[in-house]
Parts: structure tokens; sequence; C-alpha cells
């Protein structure tokens, strides 16, 4: 009885890793695994109180603090940048919570956590991907009822979501829904693939790593397993196109081959979003 | 009564019955015309349809009339599944070996039906179409439910079933909440037949449109009738539109089928002390 009461003591004593408490990890965990059993599928979740305010990156956090542990290394990046301001304080906050090792290159991470970007390069399958989405509702947009939205799920109802890509193309001439863009997992649950933009989705289609989503203001976590097929929705006779600007290279490494983004001003100029892998591509046309 | 038969019936309504609250022991006889009113007087329980019986075959229209509240809508709304029946079958067979019974179905099976197979045209184009989203939108909604996929191909479609129902083809990307009432009802009817449904239940179509234009859509649905073959349901209150469209009608009160017969037999001749009312309140 002695020992029973000791050993329970001793458990209790031991300091807890990171600042989610272990029922916390235990519930997330267990919506992780749901997620991941069913591809697409949005869990719901008790999303906790952060240290961030909910539509920083709560639920991004929340998930990687329930799969982190001792051995991890973490990469935070915003926007694809590794300085970008949400990035170094959450990052701040997961290094001094669990002592983990941080990193800035994705190859040495085991998990990345990000807003609105893939890396470019250096994922594989030892890797976890883990994303802030602000809306993960893919159909939020042509429908506000709830249950209705339920029931669209269920039955695999997305003919909604087919109007509205339909209107996009007739009002604007071209599918202009660049984050976001609504993907079809697994041949089943169509997902919001927000934060990321189009750019990166073929990149999500087959990956090699785990991709978590998760939404800390809309309670949600879903997932996109390794290997599993992840289809834009897109008309057979309107090829899927990811952003593309004509002429434009990146102003520090030259590259054309990566995601740009414009930073504006009166000479305005194209850089790369993943700043790291920008760093590394301009040593090596060095 | 007699039974409103049909030898090769697409659609099948056996005793059809719909009940708002609790019935009490007496609750059937106690209500219907002969008492009257449509509510169980013990427990308030209204019975808005009971055994409800008739068979609709392809290319052939029957008429559902009755004043406000005789539970023809009710009807109409159990067959298209957007409410569940309390008593009875709706069976359709649209193909020689098929046969469905619409309550055995689950949710997902019957919304499918309303893809290909059961159409409705509503009173209301709002209850029909999304306001906010193009002619062209709207049909493409049926369409890419059915697994349409194609742009051009879709594009193709709505334009054809536009240009059929008279809507003209330069308002085919407008938002639909910026067209006129008649040319909602048209925008309606073209994707009501969007999948070439073998069933289209038509609930007081013309109804809020002014006669001139009432009669145009009249005359477009009565084309379209005899086009596609379709087995139609007809719900109205107004005997121009019955005689209009239909050959054989049933006409309800409180709830229970009163006569059926042919349309011109009912509006010529008719029996029942109710559907003589109807009839001399339309003509007067």
């Amino acid at each position: 009885m002695t020992d029973l009461l000791n050993e329970l003591g001793a458990e209790h004593d031991q300091k807890q890793f990171g600042i989610l408490d272990e029922y916390s990890k235990r519930e997330i965990r267990r919506a992780i695994l749901t997620a991941v059993a069913v591809p697409g599928y949005q869990v719901p979740f008790g999303s906790r109180e952060m240290p961030v305010a909910r539509g920083w990156g709560s639920g991004g956090l929340q998930l990687t603090l329930a799969v982190i542990s001792p051995s991890d290394v973490i990469k935070v990046i915003d926007q694809g940048d590794d300085q970008g301001v949400n990035a170094v304080n959450l990052r701040r906050l997961i290094v001094q919570s669990t002592k983990v090792h941080e990193t800035t290159t994705a190859s040495e991470a085991s998990i990345v956590q990000s807003r609105h970007r893939i890396p470019e390069d250096g994922l594989d399958e030892q890797h976890i991907l883990i994303l802030q989405v602000p809306v993960p509702e893919p159909l939020r947009g042509v429908e506000r009822d709830m249950r209705e939205l339920a029931r669209m799920h269920a039955e695999a109802d997305y003919s909604k979501m087919w109007v509205s890509l339909y209107e996009d193309k007739v009002r604007n001439g071209v599918i202009t829904q660049t984050t976001g863009y609504p993907c079809l997992v697994n041949d089943r649950y169509v997902i919001a693939t927000t934060p990321i933009p189009r750019w990166d989705i073929p990149r999500l289609d087959q990956s090699p790593f785990l991709t978590l989503f998760g939404a800390g203001r809309e309670k949600r976590i879903y997932a996109v397993p390794p290997y599993t097929p992840v289809t834009p929705l897109t008309f057979e006779d309107v090829p899927f196109e990811v952003e593309y600007t004509p002429g434009a290279n990146c102003s520090q490494c030259g590259s054309s081959k990566s995601f740009l983004v414009e930073i504006p001003g009166p000479a305005s100029r194209w850089v790369c979003s993943d700043t790291d892998w920008c760093e590394r591509n301009s040593g090596k046309a060095q | 009564m007699k039974l409103v038969t049909a030898p090769e019936w697409v659609l099948k309504v056996e005793n059809l019955g719909k009940v708002f609250g609790n019935l009490s022991k007496h609750g059937i006889e106690n209500t219907g015309p002969e008492a009257g009113t449509s509510k169980d007087s013990v427990t308030g329980a209204i019975v808005a349809a009971w055994d409800v019986s008739f068979e609709v075959a392809a290319g052939e229209a029957l008429g559902v009339v009755g004043e406000s509240g005789s539970g023809k809508s009710t009807v109409m709304r159990c067959i298209a599944g957007d409410q569940a029946a309390t008593a009875g079958s709706v069976k359709i067979r649209t193909a020689p070996d098929e046969q469905l019974d619409i309550f055995n179905l689950s949710a997902a099976e019957r919304r499918q039906l309303r893809v290909n197979k059961i159409a409705v045209v509503y009173q209301d184009p709002a209850e029909g179409l999304e306001m906010n989203v193009t002619a062209g939108g709207n049909i493409a909604s049926p369409l890419t439910a059915a697994g349409w996929r194609n742009f051009s191909a879709i594009r193709g479609r709505a334009s054809e079933l536009l240009s059929r129902t008279e809507v003209p083809l330069n308002r085919m990307d407008d938002a639909v909440k910026s067209f006129s009432g008649g040319m909602r009802q048209r925008v309606q009817l073209a994707k009501a037949i969007a999948n070439r449904p073998p069933i289209v239940l038509f609930d007081e179509p013309t109804t809020g449109l002014d006669a001139s234009v009432a009669a145009g859509v009249l005359d477009l649905i009565r084309g379209l009738l005899e086009e596609y073959g379709l087995a139609a349901v007809v719900v109205s209150h107004d005997f121009s539109v019955i005689e209009m469209l239909t050959t054989r009608c049933i006409v309800m009160n409180h709830g229970r089928v009163v006569e059926s017969a042919l349309t011109d037999q009912l509006l010529e001749d008719p029996h029942h002390p109710y559907s003589q009312k109807l009839v001399s309140a339309a003509r007067a």
C-alpha cells in the first residue's frame, strides 16, 4: 500500500513535459489518431487556452506540444520565414518549455510547425508537418448551417463546392481561389488546405511526411497521413495551376522555381517565401 | 373509393399518411371531411394527410387540388422526401426491373433520388434556387451532383436548358436574384429537368406570377411534360392550372382524398359536395 502511494507520488512529482498537462496531451493525441485513421475528417477536440491568442497559431501549437518529445528538433516558420514575429514567439515558447533543440533547416528538424507554407525541400518520412489553420471548414463559404455541413461531409455531397468553383470561373475567367484551395483527400473528404497556397498543394499529394492541421479557435484537427492521395478539385478541362508570375525571380538567390512573394515599394521586387531555402540556394550559387 | 390507377406506373403512392403529433385511439375516425377538421380533439395532433393513394404513369400529369391546409403540399413533401411520412409507402419504378420504396431508403439514397429521379419545382423560386448564384451556376448544381466534371460540358448543357426554358442566354451569368419572378421560375424549371428526371413534382408552379407570365410558364411546363415524357404531380388550388396540365386529379379536403376523377369530368360534373363547392367557386 505504501509502495503504491509512493509510486503514485513519484509519478505525480514528475515534472510535466512542456506546458500541456498529460490529460490534455492524451486528448489531443487521441484526436490526432482519429484524424490520421480517417484522412481529411475534421475531428473536434477540446481546444485549450494557450499563452497565444486564438487565431495566432494556438491550434498548431497544441498539436506540436502534444506530439513533441525531448529528442525532437523543432523548426517554426511564419509565411516561410523563420524570423517572422509569430514564428519567433512560438519557437521561443516551445523551446523554453520543452528544452528541445531548434533549427531552421527543414531536413534537420523532426517537427515543422508552419503558418502558410510547406518548406521548399527536405521533408521526408521522419517529419511531422504541423499547420496552423484559421478556417478548417472548406464549405464554410458555401453553406452556413452546421448541421447541413455535417451532412454534406457525411454523404460526400460536395456539389456546392463545385458550383462555387464554376461561379469563380464564370465571374473571373480563371479560378481565383489561392490559399485554402479545396482538395479531396483519399478520394473521400474535401479539406481546406488553408493556410498553404496552391503552390504547395501538389507536394501534399502522396507526401512521405505526416501533415497535421490544427485549428485552435474552431477546435478541429485533421490530417493528411503519409502517402495519401490529395487531389485539388478541378474541372477536367480547366487544369489546376499553381501561382506563377512570368519573369519573376528571387532578388536574393535568383530562383524562379520556388514560391515567390512580392515586396511592394517604389522598386518592387520578388523574394523566396522560404528564407532558409533561399539562403542555402544563394550559397550554392556563389 | 375509386383508386386512381395507371397501368404502367412510374410513381405509386399507397395509403400515405402524415400526422403531426400523437394520435389518440380514435384520432383517425374523428378527423377528416365528415368531422370537418383535421385536428384530433383529444391530443391536438394534426392529421395533415391520411390514406392518400394514386399512381402516375410516364407522360402523365396528376393534379392534387384542394384549399389551403387540405394536405396537398404535405403529400408532395412526403413524396419529395423533405418530410418523413407517418404511414404508407411511395414507390418509384423508373426502369422495368427497378422498384424503390422511398421510405426504405437512407437519407443519402433519398438525396441521390432527388438528383436524377425526382425533381421539385417550388412555388417560391428562392426555395429551389440559390439566389446569389448565377442562372448557369444553379443548373450546374444538379449536374455536378450527378458527376459532371467538365466545365465546357456543364456550360453547354446549362445554355441548352436555359434556351429550352426561354431564358435569354445573355442573362446566364447573372445572379438569379436580379431576375424577374417569371424568369426565376423558368430557371427553376431548367434546373429541375437538368438531369432528365422521370418524375417532377410541381408545387403551385405559377402562383405568385401575374396572369400573362403565368400563362407563358404554364405553356412551357406543358411542353416539357410532353417532350420529356415526365410523370408529374401538380399541386395547385388553381383550376386553370389543373385544367391545362393534368388529365386526372384528386381532390383533398381535411387531409383526405374526397374525389378522384378525370380532370374534365371533375370540372363538368363534380360528385363530392366539397368538389362542387370548389369548382363553383372557381367558375364564379
